[in-house]
């Protein structure tokens, strides 16, 4: 079983929400204070890249267990434009808003497990995941 | 949301205690920015000690704020980076290399004072 919640992503306040969710979610876990920036910051930016790039979108936390391990799902989808080279965005330093985002291998690098799916103008969705260590 | 700025002699302290969102982050940098102006500050200590998530967009207004005090000709010290905080700014890329920091407000103030007597 698993409990998902979601903030839709609208405007800059939903950023807001969908980062405080994520941190009350991964605290309940049982995730510590190092993992628990992490995660927060880690949505922080994939709600600020639905927010950048597509407009709306949202963003769903799960609690999810698999192997005896638990750990916090992050799912991010929006019907945006899509991501036309998902081997480009996935370079550190590539950007196409001025650096306004860290980018999206700074959250994989945040993350333990990461993956994207995009299609040109129907949208992208990523999952990242984290272990309790 | 206002953050406030206090001013102690020729510095001014902040201690940031509230959840960042963007406008707060904008409105910030816009008051201090006025506020070294008016009172002809020489040196700013902004604590971070209450803050646990830093993303990119508060390093971007962060990193830009002691850019733009120093175009001022005011220094701006960080203090109190969490030790959660600082691995998740490095994790993410952002090294703050041109920001000075100190570890609490004790250490940024006296880094600030003998910045200022050089």
């Amino acid at each position: 079983m698993s409990i998902q919640s979601c903030v839709e992503v609208r405007n800059e306040w939903d950023i807001v929400s969908a980062r405080q969710l994520g941190r009350n979610m991964a605290k309940e876990l049982g995730f510590g204070t190092v993992d628990q920036a992490r995660i927060t910051t880690a949505i922080s930016e994939l709600a600020r890249n639905i927010y950048l790039y597509a407009g709306h979108g949202k963003v769903c936390i799960e609690a999810v267990e698999e192997m005896g391990k638990k750990g916090l799902k992050i799912i991010a989808t929006d019907k945006g434009p899509g991501i036309r080279d998902i081997r480009k965005v996935m370079e550190d330093g590539y950007t196409t808003s001025g650096g306004l985002g860290a980018g999206l291998p700074g959250v994989k690098r945040l993350m333990d497990e990461f993956s994207i799916d995009s299609s040109v103008n129907v949208g992208t969705e990523i999952i990242a995941t984290k272990w309790i260590r | 949301m206002r953050i406030p700025i206090l001013k102690m002699h020729e510095y001014l302290l902040i201690s940031i205690q509230v959840e960042l969102d963007d406008q707060t982050a904008l409105q910030f940098q816009e008051d201090l920015l006025k506020r070294i102006h008016d009172t002809g500050a020489k040196g700013v200590v902004i604590d971070l000690t209450s803050v646990d998530m830093i993303d990119s967009f508060i390093a971007k207004v962060l990193g830009d704020v002691v850019r733009m005090s120093k175009l001022m000709g005011a220094q701006v010290m960080l203090t109190g980076i969490q030790p959660a905080v600082a691995i998740t700014l490095i994790d993410l890329g952002i090294s703050m290399r041109e920001v000075p920091t100190a570890l609490d407000l004790e250490q940024g103030l006296d880094k600030l004072r003998l910045e200022l007597e050089e």
